[in-house]
């Protein structure tokens, strides 16, 4: 989005449909009716707690591939 | 005093020593003239990706955090885990919407919510209401600080009634109100580095030596209530524990960037670069959290509130000792002092940037708008340095002599507060389509029905709200969001319509809000 900083006339130059990624994250874990169950348990650990774990990190690297991508 | 814990008692001393001479030569790094509140209160914008997040994370991941959390599991169950779907969808907001509002508030020196607000709307009431929300919201939230203070001083073993009893807190308090009084945010950011390598070094321990020692995560979970492992299923006609917990981690996250201490600590950055690297950096302490959320499981594993060295403890604190207890139980001595610095600290870094905050609007947005309109900077400086002592002294009168319970429900209610200001704040950032004085009335009715709401619940966090035949549990302050924007929006649209009044000029323009 640096690439147009000089002509603004636009907020509209800082969307980028890449951020539509982040509704993935919001759909992942606000839904719990997904994840709310024991099995299938990690080392003993119940599905809902490792995996809003693993969304944490999921999450995370998505966000990072979407700076990289919009920061070009 | 004969149960003091001296070998942590020590550790934890010396780590406090460290961190007091820290937060005063704080002031001498990235040196700046603290004698202008842009350096005294934001550090003079000059924090890159790695210091902002260190002084995001202290900020956002508290003391109160790292032991109501675990607490909440300990007590409550699987419902405390929203912390971290709360803590995932607060980042997409970070990375999207605040590197817009960082770079408004660099453009035109902006300090504040109220000082943009101001900006952009050209109305000094709706600054007013921004102004008094964000220091009503934060007055417990500090308070709610010194409570985790209280709970690892009484892990120490200095336990009792009376003004002994309180002097380690007062003590702690002078600590905080001295160097935040000479260093400005340069203190906690500073500390905030020592505070969460102790706190990612504690986390990471619990999380792997308890459950050895408990026998692994398969015993740990056999331990816990069937009822309290997992979400109760609705049944007919509600959405029941799924719409709260979902509720619950939305409106949270909603509200949470919305906080004076958490704006102050990203108007702090140097870059919007910077907010954004750190949207995707900022997880770490998530996951961390999530790792905690799971100490309080294996304290039910453990049995700590069963053993009869913890009994007073746990009268005095409830489950917030249940961390604590822990601790005690499964770590050595000098690993105690260690855990418990770090929680100790912890307190210390969110509460100086509260103060700080407070302090910042009070000054800006109040004293600077209705009292004094023309203070040299140096006078607005020292009148935010004395603001600071005050709002730390309030807190900590507040829980010298007022039960915990209201501290807590006051953090409660001021989540379903602050959140009102959403509207102005972060669509503000995108459009001011929206009629100022129609985000006043929003704002009023927000907080006036989320207020009563909390009420009629005897101050639980979600409401039932009735919808035809169902009954739909949820977050109050997301409910009360909602009737916020809907107001808005409708009176906006009839104000247009009516065409009353000229809006008051914008003295921001579009290309402000981007690199």
């Amino acid at each position: 989005m640096n690439s147009n900083a000089g002509d603004k006339r636009g907020e509209r130059s800082a969307w980028s449909w890449w951020y539509l990624l982040f509704l993935i994250q919001f759909v992942a874990v606000l839904w719990p009716p997904f994840y709310n169950k024991v099995e299938p348990a990690l080392l003993g650990m119940p599905f809902f707690y490792w995996y809003q774990l693993a969304c944490v990190v999921v999450a995370a690297v998505m966000t990072a591939i979407i700076y990289v991508i919009t920061e070009r | 005093m004969q149960n003091v814990n001296w070998v942590a008692l020590s550790v934890f001393v010396v780590l406090f020593g460290l961190i007091t001479w820290l937060g005063f030569a704080a002031a001498h790094w990235r040196k700046g003239d603290l004698g202008q509140l842009h350096e005294w209160g934001l550090a003079g914008r000059r924090f890159g990706t790695l210091v902002t997040w260190f002084l995001v994370g202290g900020d956002l991941y508290t003391a109160y955090t790292f032991i109501a959390v675990p607490a909440l599991a300990f007590g409550a169950g699987a419902v405390a885990f929203f912390a971290v779907p709360y803590t995932i969808v607060v980042y997409p907001l970070l990375f999207l919407v605040f590197p817009r509002l960082w770079h408004v508030c660099h453009k035109h020196g902006y300090i504040t919510a109220g000082d943009f607000v101001r900006g952009r709307y050209g109305n000094r009431w709706l600054a007013l209401a921004i102004t008094v929300t964000g220091i009503v919201a934060t007055m417990p939230y500090i308070a709610l600080q010194l409570v985790g203070l209280q709970v690892v001083i009484g892990g120490l073993g200095i336990s009792g009634t009376g003004p002994v009893a309180d002097l380690p807190l007062i003590i702690a308090f002078l600590i905080l109100a001295a160097f935040t009084y000479s260093s400005g945010l340069r203190a906690p950011a500073s500390i905030a580095i020592v505070k969460d390598i102790l706190i990612y070094l504690t986390a990471f321990a619990a999380v792997i030596v308890i459950p050895i020692q408990l026998g692994g995560f398969g015993k740990i979970f056999a331990a816990v209530p069937h009822d309290k492992l997992l979400l109760a299923v609705p049944g007919e006609n509600t959405t029941g524990a799924y719409g709260a917990y979902a509720t619950l981690a939305l409106g949270s996250a909603l509200a949470l960037l919305l906080y004076p201490h958490s704006l102050t600590a990203i108007f702090s950055a140097s870059s919007g670069r910077a907010i954004r690297r750190n949207a995707a950096l900022l997880p770490g302490y998530s996951l961390m959290l999530g790792l905690l959320a799971l100490v309080g499981f294996f304290a039910l594993g453990a049995g700590v509130a069963r053993l009869p060295e913890f009994a007073a403890g746990f009268k005095q604190f409830g489950n917030n000792f249940a961390v604590p207890a822990l601790f005690l139980h499964s770590f050595p001595d000098w690993f105690v002092g260690v855990a418990f610095a770090a929680i100790g600290i912890g307190a210390l870094v969110p509460a100086a940037i509260m103060s700080i905050a407070a302090a910042n609007l009070y000054t800006r947005n109040i004293h600077c708008e209705f009292i004094n309109r023309n203070p040299t900077p140096q006078q607005e400086a020292q009148l935010a340095k004395w603001a600071s002592l005050i709002v730390k002294a309030g807190a900590l009168i507040f829980i010298l002599f007022v039960p915990t319970k209201y501290a807590i429900y006051l953090q409660l209610l001021g989540g379903i507060w602050i959140i009102q200001t959403l509207p102005a704040l972060v669509i503000g950032a995108y459009t001011r389509w929206l009629n100022d004085w129609a985000l006043l009335v929003g704002w009023a009715l927000g907080t006036y029905a989320g207020t009563a709401m909390a009420i009629a619940q005897d101050l639980k966090p979600t409401y039932p709200l009735k919808l035809g035949d169902w009954t739909l549990p949820g977050y109050t302050a997301f409910y009360t969001l909602i009737l916020n924007l809907a107001v808005a929006v409708v009176l906006t649209l009839v104000l247009k319509a009516l065409q009353a009044g000229k809006p008051a000029a914008d003295e921001t323009v579009a290309a402000d809000y981007q690199a």
